[in-house]
Order: structure tokens, then C-alpha cells, then sequence
């Protein structure tokens, strides 16, 4: 039992690292196709850590939660970037990082900062995957950073959804998910999210000829409005 | 419990069908008859809580008390309201070609999927599903601050989408925090997120949990608020909108947004010893209010100038709800109720204006009095009833705001005094020559419907003059359960 248990901890640690990492690099990357291709699979590392936890703790409803993560995160919303960058020929895009290496550092110091700020709620909990708290922390920063430090509309939908992510696996490792009508209702709100995302990316680029956020930037307090 | 279901099952239905028959003629009148059921089925919700209490769904799901109920109230009233102004509006819009009979469909499907989104925040006793539906009603609203594809538009509502997104996902880990800290008590389950729940055990939960997860509920709510410096997509949104939109949004989500911030203050305050969940409100509230009323001065579209005076009164009750005394809670709650009367009625009159004027520019807006006394008047009043008047209720909230800040923190009543005095200036140093000024060449009145207007307004004065029985116990009875006087 005592290896079994040591077994499993060590897998979802590895999963949740993994989950990190893939935040890291998403993080790095200038291509938006690469870009999303990354966010399908953190949600499939996601949609791993939660079967794995679900089958150990034996709670069916983790199960449900893993197959709409799978669904949902890892081919469902990937999918429709995927489309929408064919339809509007950003295949090519470039969404230059500036500073990368400032801006890594400045996410690893993000890291460390989650694991001070989360110590209570570790102290606290009795589960196996408490130290994950953390990593799911810094995985929600780490989106939040991903969506300041690039430009392109697709880059800020995909940190969005990463901060997604990142919730979804504070729930499952600190409580072992949410209760299930709450988890239908944020799978179903960020469905429709997802979908007026896309309906968005027509809006801006007829509106200004381009998805580079930069230039929206016709409402300020300075000049006037028209 | 009938009434309650209704509540929400009516919204629900209208949805669909407004989403098909949106751009007809009499859908305007079709959604006008839908909001006056929903208020006719709040009134009598509201009677029903007012003779038997909290009352509290057998499965627990839902949960309508004292505070929930005049909220629904108002709600009601104002998307009531707003709905009269918005057919002819809408209709204009149409006319002079800004919108296409698709748009209109989604404008009516989408008012009432925000309004079914209100209804569910205020009824559901699951803090998880208040989540949800708080950003059901940024999905709702989101499409429509983009209805007029116009560049400006379709940047604030990117930015509206973008920022409220972000802020409400911290809002959501709040949640899983107060969950985590609640199933250590109570172990996993529905239960654990249930609000009749948390407030029973709330003193037993870890204090430090607690602590870090109101921070992040007051950040990500505080978002919807529009508390400074979160507070950036509010008047793009508002000013960018359709009117109804800007009425609605001010008079309603604000409010709504609020709410779960004080359900979760209720709970929060058991656990935490010592006053910091109020400090933080406080100082957000005060914060807010100070950046709101100088950004007044430096306007030039009236459509902003009025969302920064959204700002600045959100900033005050959020404040006095910190100070959390009876006596100021109750000042809060009678704030929330004025507000949301008075600045419906506001952004209904000045969608008239900019329509009058073909432009939101305020140096371009002058002469109304002499175009459309109505709305001249209409908007002259309004202004002087949010800039806090007296004999009208704004001018009795703020004072008891005043009070009961005197009472706890005498010295935070300098700034604001100070202030309100500041606000009074930015908002008629606008305001007079755009009602008083000479009518330029060729400025017409439209078909303008001014009776929501004036009844918002006769409410507000009336308020002010003599608050009836009834609704000063019940403002008592909710001061006293959300500042904890009063067992559950």
C-alpha cells in the first residue's frame, strides 16, 4: 500500500509539473499555431492528472469532470483556434516576446511567490496532492503573464484559457474537484466563452484590419472620443 | 417557491423566443410584457419573504432572505423599466440604420439571458453557481456593448470581455479557496459551497484560508464593481454600448456584483478575527470614490461622464457596507436602491439627448430645455438627484453614509465630504450648458417616452421625503442580518 501510495503521489507530481512546464513554454513562444497546439496539450496533461486522481480516489464524478476537460480543453477549444487561425491566415503570424529572458525569470520568481503565498492552505490540507496547490497558483499567473506579455488576440484567448486550467486544477488537487453542477456550469460558461471568442476575432479584424490588440486603442481619457 | 421558479423560468423561455421573433415590430411590446410578469411575480415574492421569512428551497438550491429579495425587487423594476424605453429606442436605431434585424434579435435574446442571469445570482444559495451565472451575465452583456461594429465598440467590449474574464476567474479561485476551507469542516459535497452552510460554521473555518480567498473574491468581484483600479472597461462599456445597455449595466450588474461580495463578507467576518475584510472594502470603496470624482472634471462624452459617477457610488456603499455598522449597512442598501433608480433614469434621458444631438459629445449637446423640455428637465433632475440633492433619496443615503462614518471613523469623513463637493462640480460644470445652452440650427426632439423616467424620479424624491413603513423595516431587517445582529 505504502508504495502504491508513494507511486501515485509521485505521478500526479510529475503530471503537475508537466502542466507547469507546458505554462513555461507557452509562455516562450512567438508562433500562434505552436501556441495552441501547447494549450491542447496541457489540457490533456490536465484531463490525465484528473483520470489518475479520479480512479485512485475511486469519485466517479472526477471521471465526468476528466472527460469534459479532455473534450472540452484538449480537442474542442484547440480545434476551434486551429479554424479560426486557417480562416483568417494567421498561420504565419509572428507574435514577437519581447525580453524572453526577463520575462522567464520574472515567471520563476511568479513560481516562488505561489509556493510563499499558498503555505497556508498546504499546512491545512490532509490530501496526497496538497503540494500541487502551488503549482496550480503559479499555472494561474502564469496565464495571467501570458496574456500581458503578448499581443495577438489568439495569445490573450489562449492565457485566458490557461488561467482556466489553472483553476480547474486548484479544485481537483486541493478538494478533489468542485461539486459537480458548479463544474457543469463553468465547463458550459467557458464553452460560450470560447465561442464568443471567435465571434470577436471577426469583430476586431473588420474593425481594424488585424488581431494585434496593440491597436485598440482608440478609447483613452487623454484625447477625445471621435 | 412557485414564484421563485417562475422567476427564473420565464426569463429562460422568453430567451428563445426573442432570439426568433427579435427584429419584429411588436417584439419590443413582447418584451415589455415579459419583464412586467417578472415583476409582478417579484412583488409577490417579495410579500411572500416579508410575511414568512427567509425562505429556503427543501433540496437547499435556492435561498431568497430579507437582503436577496428587495434586490430582485429591483431588478425587476429596472429591467421593467428599461425595457419600456428600450422598444422605441431600438426601434430608432433601426430606422436611422445602425442595426440590422439580426442584431435586434440578439439584443432582445441577450436582455433577457442578463436578466435571467441577475435573477439566478440573487436566488441561488451555491456560491459556485453565483459564480457561474455572474459571468453568464458578462457573456450575455458582451456582444451587445459591440451591437454597433463600430471600431470604439468592438475595442470595449474586447476589453470588457478581456479584463472582467480575468477578473472573475480570481473571483472563481476565491471560491475554490472558501470550498477548500469549508470541506476541511464539512467534508466535500454540495454542501460545502451551500451559503445557509457556510454562515452557520463560518467561525470554524482556518482564518489564514478565509483571509486569502476574501481577497481574492473582493479583487475578482470587485472587477464587476468597478472598484479602482479594476475599474477600466466600465466606461468603454458604458459609453460604447447601446443606451438600454449603459442603463441596465449601471443599474443592475454593479448592484449584483456587490451582492456576492457582501454574501461573501458575511461569511468571511465569522472567520477572520479583527477587522480586515472590512479595511479592505473600505479602502477599495474610498479609493474608488476619490479617482471617480476627479475623473468627472475631465470628460467630454456624457455617456463616460455618468459611468465615473457609477464608479464614485459604487465606491461609497462598497465603503459603507466596510464600515459594516447597522446604521451604515442600512445607509448601503438604501444607496444601492436610489442609485439604481436614479441612474437607469439618467442614462434613459441622456440616450434621448444623444439622440436629439446625433452625438454622445457633451460641447456638442446644448439648448436642450428649448429643443425637448422633457428631456431638458428629465436630465436637469436626474443630475441633481445623483449629485446627492436635497429632498431626493441620494441626499438621505449619503448623509447616513456621512453619519455613520462619523460614528466609527470620524476623520474619514473630511475626504468624503470633500468629495461629494467635488463631484457636485464636475458633474454641473458639464451639465449646465448642455440643458440651459442656445439650441443650435436644426436640433429636433424625437419620439421620446419619459414616463419610466419621471416614475424613477417620483420614487427617488419620495424616498428622500418619507421612507413608507415597509421598506424602512425591511432595509432594517437586511442592515441586521448582513451586519450580523441577528441569527440566521
Amino acid at each position: 500500500m505504502e508504495t502504491l501510495t508513494s507511486l501515485y503521489g509521485q505521478a500526479v507530481l510529475l503530471l503537475a509539473a508537466l502542466v507547469l512546464f507546458t505554462s513555461f513554454v507557452m509562455l516562450a513562444q512567438s508562433r500562434v499555431t505552436a501556441l495552441v497546439n501547447l494549450f491542447a496539450l496541457q489540457g490533456i496533461l490536465l484531463a490525465a492528472t484528473t483520470a489518475l486522481v479520479a480512479i485512485v480516489q475511486n469519485s466517479p464524478h472526477l471521471i465526468i469532470s476528466a472527460t469534459l476537460t479532455l473534450g472540452l480543453k484538449g480537442v474542442l477549444i484547440p480545434l476551434l483556434l486551429h479554424w479560426l487561425i486557417l480562416r483568417m491566415g494567421l498561420h504565419r503570424t509572428i507574435d514577437e516576446v519581447k525580453r524572453p529572458l526577463q520575462l522567464l525569470l520574472g515567471a520563476a520568481s511568479l513560481v516562488v511567490f505561489s509556493y510563499y503565498v499558498t503555505l497556508p492552505v498546504v499546512e491545512l490540507s490532509e490530501l496526497e496532492t496538497r503540494n500541487i496547490i502551488a503549482a496550480s497558483a503559479a499555472t494561474l499567473l502564469l496565464g495571467m503573464l501570458l496574456m500581458i506579455s503578448h499581443r495577438q488576440a489568439i495569445s490573450h484567448v489562449v492565457g485566458f484559457m490557461a488561467m482556466e486550467n489553472a483553476l480547474f486544477f486548484s479544485a481537483v488537487v486541493s478538494t478533489y474537484g468542485m461539486p459537480l453542477v458548479v463544474e457543469l456550469g463553468v465547463a458550459f460558461d467557458v464553452m460560450v466563452a470560447a465561442v464568443i471568442f471567435g465571434v470577436f476575432f471577426f469583430q476586431i479584424r473588420e474593425s481594424i484590419d488585424s488581431l494585434d490588440v496593440d491597436r485598440l486603442s482608440r478609447l483613452t481619457e487623454i484625447e477625445d472620443n471621435e | 417557491m412557485i414564484a421563485l421558479y417562475l422567476l427564473l423560468l420565464i426569463p429562460l423561455l422568453a430567451m428563445p423566443v426573442l432570439a426568433l421573433v427579435g427584429h419584429k415590430p411588436w417584439a419590443g411590446r413582447f418584451n415589455n410584457w415579459v419583464n412586467a410578469a417578472t415583476f409582478a411575480i417579484s412583488v409577490i415574492l417579495a410579500l411572500i419573504v416579508l410575511r414568512a421569512g427567509t425562505l429556503i428551497s427543501d433540496d437547499h438550491w435556492w435561498l431568497v432572505d430579507s437582503f436577496s429579495v428587495y434586490l430582485i425587487a429591483l431588478t425587476a423594476l429596472v429591467g421593467l423599466t428599461t425595457g419600456i424605453f428600450s422598444g422605441p429606442y431600438m426601434e430608432h436605431e433601426r430606422e436611422i440604420g445602425r442595426l440590422t434585424h439580426r442584431r435586434l434579435r440578439l439584443y432582445y435574446a441577450m436582455y433577457q439571458g442578463f436578466m435571467l442571469a441577475m435573477y439566478l445570482i440573487l436566488v441561488t444559495n451555491n456560491m459556485g453557481i453565483l459564480w457561474v451565472a455572474m459571468e453568464g451575465a458578462t457573456l450575455a452583456t458582451v456582444l451587445l456593448v459591440s451591437l454597433y461594429r463600430t471600431p470604439e465598440s468592438v475595442e470595449a467590449a474586447w476589453k470588457y470581455f478581456i479584463l472582467c474574464g480575468v477578473g472573475i476567474a480570481q473571483a472563481l479561485f476565491g471560491t475554490i479557496l472558501l470550498y477548500f476551507a469549508a470541506s476541511q469542516i464539512l467534508g466535500t459535497g454540495d454542501e460545502a459551497l451551500e451559503w445557509t452552510t457556510l454562515y452557520v460554521h463560518a467561525s470554524e473555518f482556518d482564518p489564514t484560508v478565509m483571509k486569502i480567498a476574501f481577497v481574492f473574491l473582493l479583487v475578482g468581484y470587485g472587477t464587476k464593481v468597478g472598484l479602482v483600479p479594476l475599474h477600466s472597461w466600465l466606461p468603454d462599456a458604458h459609453s460604447e454600448g447601446p443606451t438600454p445597455m449603459s442603463a441596465i449595466l449601471s443599474g443592475l450588474l454593479l448592484n449584483d456584483a456587490l451582492y456576492a461580495i457582501v454574501r461573501s463578507k458575511m461569511i468571511v467576518t465569522q472567520a477572520v478575527p479583527g477587522p480586515l475584510p472590512g479595511y479592505l472594502m473600505m479602502g477599495f470603496g474610498l479609493l474608488s470614490f476619490l479617482v471617480a470624482v476627479f475623473f468627472l472634471h475631465r470628460q467630454r462624452n456624457i455617456k463616460r461622464l455618468f459611468s465615473y459617477s457609477s464608479i464614485e457610488h459604487m465606491g461609497t456603499m462598497t465603503f459603507a457596507f466596510g464600515i459594516g455598522t447597522p446604521l451604515a449597512t442600512f445607509a448601503a442598501l438604501m444607496h444601492m436602491t436610489v442609485h439604481s433608480l436614479t441612474k437607469s433614469a439618467i442614462f434613459v434621458t441622456v440616450g434621448h439627448a444623444s439622440q436629439i444631438a446625433g452625438t454622445q459629445r457633451m460641447d456638442k449637446i446644448r439648448g436642450l430645455i428649448a429643443t425637448q423640455p422633457q428631456v431638458g428637465w428629465g436630465l436637469l433632475v436626474g443630475t441633481l438627484a445623483i449629485a446627492g440633492f436635497p429632498p431626493f433619496g441620494v441626499f438621505v443615503s449619503e448623509f447616513l453614509v456621512l453619519v455613520a462614518t462619523m460614528e466609527s471613523y470620524p476623520w474619514l469623513a473630511l475626504p468624503l465630504l470633500l468629495g461629494l463637493a467635488i463631484a457636485f462640480g464636475g458633474l454641473f460644470r458639464h451639465l449646465h450648458p448642455i440643458v440651459f445652452g442656445r439650441k443650435p440650427e436644426g436640433q429636433k426632439p424625437v419620439q421620446a417616452n419619459m414616463m419610466p423616467v419621471f416614475a424613477h424620479l417620483a420614487l427617488v424624491l419620495l424616498l428622500g421625503l418619507a421612507i413608507p413603513g415597509v421598506l424602512a423595516d425591511w432595509f432594517d431587517h437586511a442592515a441586521q442580518l448582513i451586519s450580523g445582529g441577528m441569527p440566521q
